[in-house]
């Protein structure tokens, strides 16, 4: 054999050959690259689903203003229904609205306590214990308004039902109060160390440096904070249900019952026929709440990732 | 040693107002769960028992246990959780191992923050339009676990990333230096140091799926059933929506009969998170590198 | 039928340095750069088999770029390109139909030791596994002989069960050479091994390495230059991307250089 001949045997390479692992690996890597597109699947799908659905309505049923500024929702009025959910709006938004009165304090401050001041295990277990609290289901809370608050309310204010904006905004408060907390300390936890170390090197207390330093830094996951707990609270269902008293209305005070939009599905759905035009407007309701959320959902998000960038 | 400038005492002196301040507000938090707890058990704490748990309920659910309310529970996480957890780990897996930062990654991201934002009830109507009426489930274990998986992958999703993201990167590139692709690489070095905290995952998302109750009220849950179910396309009772009848549904039910049924589910989630939150801490004190 | 003219194309190259040695890998051009910023410019040589080459040079001379671009590290980040050819066994490691195969024969060990977190036994093991040798009396026979010939054995046989990536630093790093070596690779590149590892160690791991050159080709990166000089058979000078020069590592410690700058560097006048 020739020199240039064991040069060439030598490199009739073995090695360089596609195996087994090899088409494995490539078919993992499109599964999984399913799987991942699977969210924007699953959200696409849920819109598509529910306008599907509520496309009827849509079609014939549907006025503009009616939907949007009629106080009256008399769906199953067999003479002249009438879809307005003015008055649904105003029950989701005065219950969200004192949820986060009731909440945005105390989760903010509960999130500076147990980022800023506490340590060790007294931080520790207040994180385990908000935790728990963002656990309870909202059919609980919904049951706790119900068969505790509602009473208590009848007593302290003397009113003759307790199921009203009052006793919902409460209930809903303290729901969004741990998601807020634990996003809101999760914000103050993104702001450096070198920031404080700094403050702190200038001779500043720990409040001030909280209050000038990390505060300020942290502001858009704050916000950021506050906007997912009022997605949450707008979208809550089963407490709403059972807490406000269920009745269309558009509120004078806090001891006014309403409806929300959420819970008028939850309760009418199940009573209606599928393809109707009362089931096509109920759908129609969870295009409109789909819509916000997302939009809540999409601010909230650029804002937190905005201070990432900067 | 220094003097106490007056000033330096009042900024001592804010500084633990604020202190104050702040630790009532998490306190405030905090007592109304514990009173509400408290409650719970004080009401509902006689009802429960062996019997309560094991047996079907009787007079119109009046009285009775509720066995059939808490299989149901289990039908339906278990139907949830066998559809979630692969998808979640494997999307997860997607996002941490394969996917670049780049604008694609982004739009998945903000579609798995969106899937956890949407209201329940919206996931509710979803369930109903693709399971039930367009896949033909009907109203049956098998959509109400589909759609209570589509709720909570954001769970598993967020849990498996997480973990993943702590397997140090060093480990990865030693294994492809070796010439091991990149699933090799997953299944036998990052998967193995990533499995206890997917687990810590998917425990809170059985507890989350275990306590919803809207997003199955129209697509497999029922008030009242006479039968157990025998297959994963018949109807069932479920826990939560068990509450929500007893308590809102029924005339003349005895007041520590919804009392129980709120005390068994909270106890059911508060467990599973606590388990998977001891599991954590588990975890994060033992040293693996 | 390009793979067919790429390894023709290689063979006239190679037939230059017939000669003194069959040729294991031939870098032609070699150009890295990073998000547009070069690494590494114009880089041309060959490395023979069972010889230890080194490529010795300050920080930032490109070295480990120059590693990473013959394992095909590159497909792992997308801010790296590379041009140029480099042949290993004759092919081009940038035409690969299977570029995991290329990886499983080249055995790297890293400035930091990486032991897996996997017992000291599956360290070892995962290799031979993951090329489908699953046979308990297969591994162990492996397992043995490698961590022998990686002069870690003695200490560690009789807790092969505890974890790799709670060993020492000097164990780890004997474990990673140990784990290279189960691959049955043709070729062994280290990069820096001695930099977290005690002066009783590298002396032994120096030892190893002269042994390992029966078998396979070595291509050891180094800032000690007194490293190059007791184990290189041939060694390259890179500085701030540029390969000045290769030669025989005697004639470069002997003066017998082409570049003025390769005799400040091995004198010790910077770097």
């Amino acid at each position: 054999m020739s020199e240039i001949d064991s040069l060439r045997a030598s490199m009739t390479t073995d090695f360089d050959s596609r195996n087994m692992d090899w088409y494995i690996d490539k078919i993992v890597q499109f599964l999984v690259f399913i799987a991942g597109i699977s969210a924007i699947v699953f959200i696409i799908g849920i819109f598509a689903f529910i306008t599907l659905e509520g496309f009827g309505f849509l079609l014939e049923d549907f006025s503009f203003r009616e939907f949007f500024l009629s106080p009256f929702w008399e769906p199953s009025d067999e003479d002249a229904p009438e879809y307005g959910i003015l008055a649904l709006v105003a029950g989701t938004a005065s219950v969200t609205g004192l949820a986060m009165i009731v909440a945005i304090p105390f989760s903010l401050g509960a999130a500076i306590f147990i980022g800023e001041f506490a340590t060790g295990k007294l931080r520790e277990s207040l994180k385990v214990l908000v935790e728990l609290l963002a656990a309870i289901p909202s059919v609980v809370w919904g049951f706790i308004g119900l068969s505790i608050m509602n009473p208590l309310i009848i007593d302290l204010f003397d009113v003759p039902v307790g199921l009203n904006v009052l006793n919902a905004g409460i209930i809903l408060g303290l729901m969004a109060a741990p998601i807020m907390t634990s996003i809101a300390e999760d914000a103050l936890k993104a702001v450096p160390d070198r920031y404080r170390e700094a403050a702190e090197a200038l001779g500043a207390t720990r409040w001030q440096v909280i209050y000038k330093t990390v505060l300020p830094a942290a502001k858009n996951g704050l916000l950021g904070a506050v906007l997912l707990g009022m997605g949450r609270g707008f979208g809550e269902t089963m407490a709403v249900l059972m807490a406000t008293g269920h009745a269309v209305n558009i509120p004078d005070s806090l001891f006014d019952p309403v409806r929300a939009l959420t819970a008028t599905i939850a309760a009418e759905l199940g009573e209606t026929a599928v393809g109707a035009p009362h089931y096509q407007a109920l759908f129609t309701i969870g295009i409109f709440l789909f819509i916000i959320t997302f939009l809540i959902n999409l601010t909230a998000d650029l804002i937190v990732r905005g201070i990432r960038k900067g | 040693m220094f003097a106490e400038s007056p000033l330096n005492v009042r900024n001592k002196r804010i500084e633990n107002l604020f202190r104050i301040l702040f630790l009532m507000m998490t306190i405030l938090l905090i007592i109304p769960v514990v009173v509400i707890l408290a409650t719970l058990i004080a009401k509902g704490g006689s009802i429960i028992s062996i019997d309560f748990l094991f047996t079907d309920p009787t007079n119109g659910m009046t009285a009775g246990g509720i066995f059939p309310a808490l299989l149901g529970t289990v039908w339906i996480v278990a139907v949830a959780l066998l559809a979630s957890v692969p998808l979640g780990v494997a999307a997860a897996i997607y996002l941490n191992e394969y996917a670049g930062d780049n604008w694609f990654t982004r739009i998945i991201q903000l579609a798995i923050i969106n899937l956890a934002g949407v209201p329940s009830i919206v996931h509710a109507l979803f369930g109903v339009g693709a399971f039930v009426i367009f896949f033909g489930f009907g109203t049956s274990i098998l959509a109400a676990g589909l759609t209570l998986a589509i709720m909570t992958l954001p769970v598993v999703i967020v849990s498996t990333r997480e973990s993943l993201r702590a397997v140090p990167q060093a480990f990865r590139e030693a294994c492809w230096n070796m010439g091991a692709t990149r699933w090799q690489t997953i299944r036998r070095v990052v998967l193995p140091n990533a499995v206890s905290g997917i687990l810590t995952g998917v425990i809170l998302e059985v507890s989350r799926t275990a306590g919803e109750t809207a997003p199955i009220m129209f697509t497999g849950a029922a008030f009242f059933l006479p039968f157990l179910p025998q297959s994963v396309f018949d109807q069932t009772m479920a826990l939560s929506l068990h509450l929500f009848v007893v308590a809102t549904q029924v005339p003349g039910v005895p007041e520590n009969l919804p009392f129980g049924v709120a005390l068994v589910l909270i106890a059911m989630v508060l467990l599973m998170n606590s388990i998977s939150i001891a599991f954590r801490m588990y975890l994060r004190g033992k040293k693996k590198w | 039928m390009v793979d067919m003219s790429i390894n023709l194309a290689a063979a006239d190259m190679m037939m230059a340095s017939l000669a003194q040695g069959p040729v294991k890998l031939g870098v032609t051009d070699l150009n890295i750069s990073y998000g547009g910023i070069p690494a590494l410019r114009d880089v041309n040589l060959t490395v023979k088999e069972h010889e230890i080459f080194s490529i010795i040079g300050p920080a930032n001379a490109g070295k480990t770029s120059f590693l990473k671009a013959l394992n095909r590290m590159d497909t792992f980040n997308t801010n790296m390109k590379v041009a140029g050819e480099i042949l290993f066994n004759g092919l081009n490691v940038r035409n690969l139909k299977n570029i995991y195969a290329l990886r499983s024969r080249i055995g790297v060990v890293f400035p930091l030791p990486v032991g897996l977190p996997l017992t000291i036994y599956e360290n070892v093991a995962l290799s031979p596994r993951l090329r489908g040798i699953n046979k308990t009396s297969d591994l162990d026979v492996i397992v043995e002989r490698c961590l022998t010939r990686a002069a870690l054995w003695d200490e560690v046989k009789d807790r092969l069960d505890s974890l790799g990536s709670l060993l020492s630093g000097g164990q780890q790093q004997r474990l990673t050479i140990a784990r290279a070596l189960s691959q049955e690779p043709d070729l062994l590149m280290l990069d820096e091994f001695s930099i977290a590892v005690d002066p009783v160690t590298t002396m032994r791991i120096e030892n190893v390495l002269k042994e390992l050159k029966q078998d396979m080709t070595i291509i050891l990166v180094t800032n000690l230059v007194q490293q190059a000089r007791r184990l290189a058979d041939r060694t390259a000078f890179f500085l701030e991307g540029e390969c000045v020069e290769v030669g025989k590592t005697e004639d470069l410690f002997t003066g017998a250089v082409k570049d003025q700058r390769t005799r400040d560097y091995v004198e010790g006048k910077f770097g």
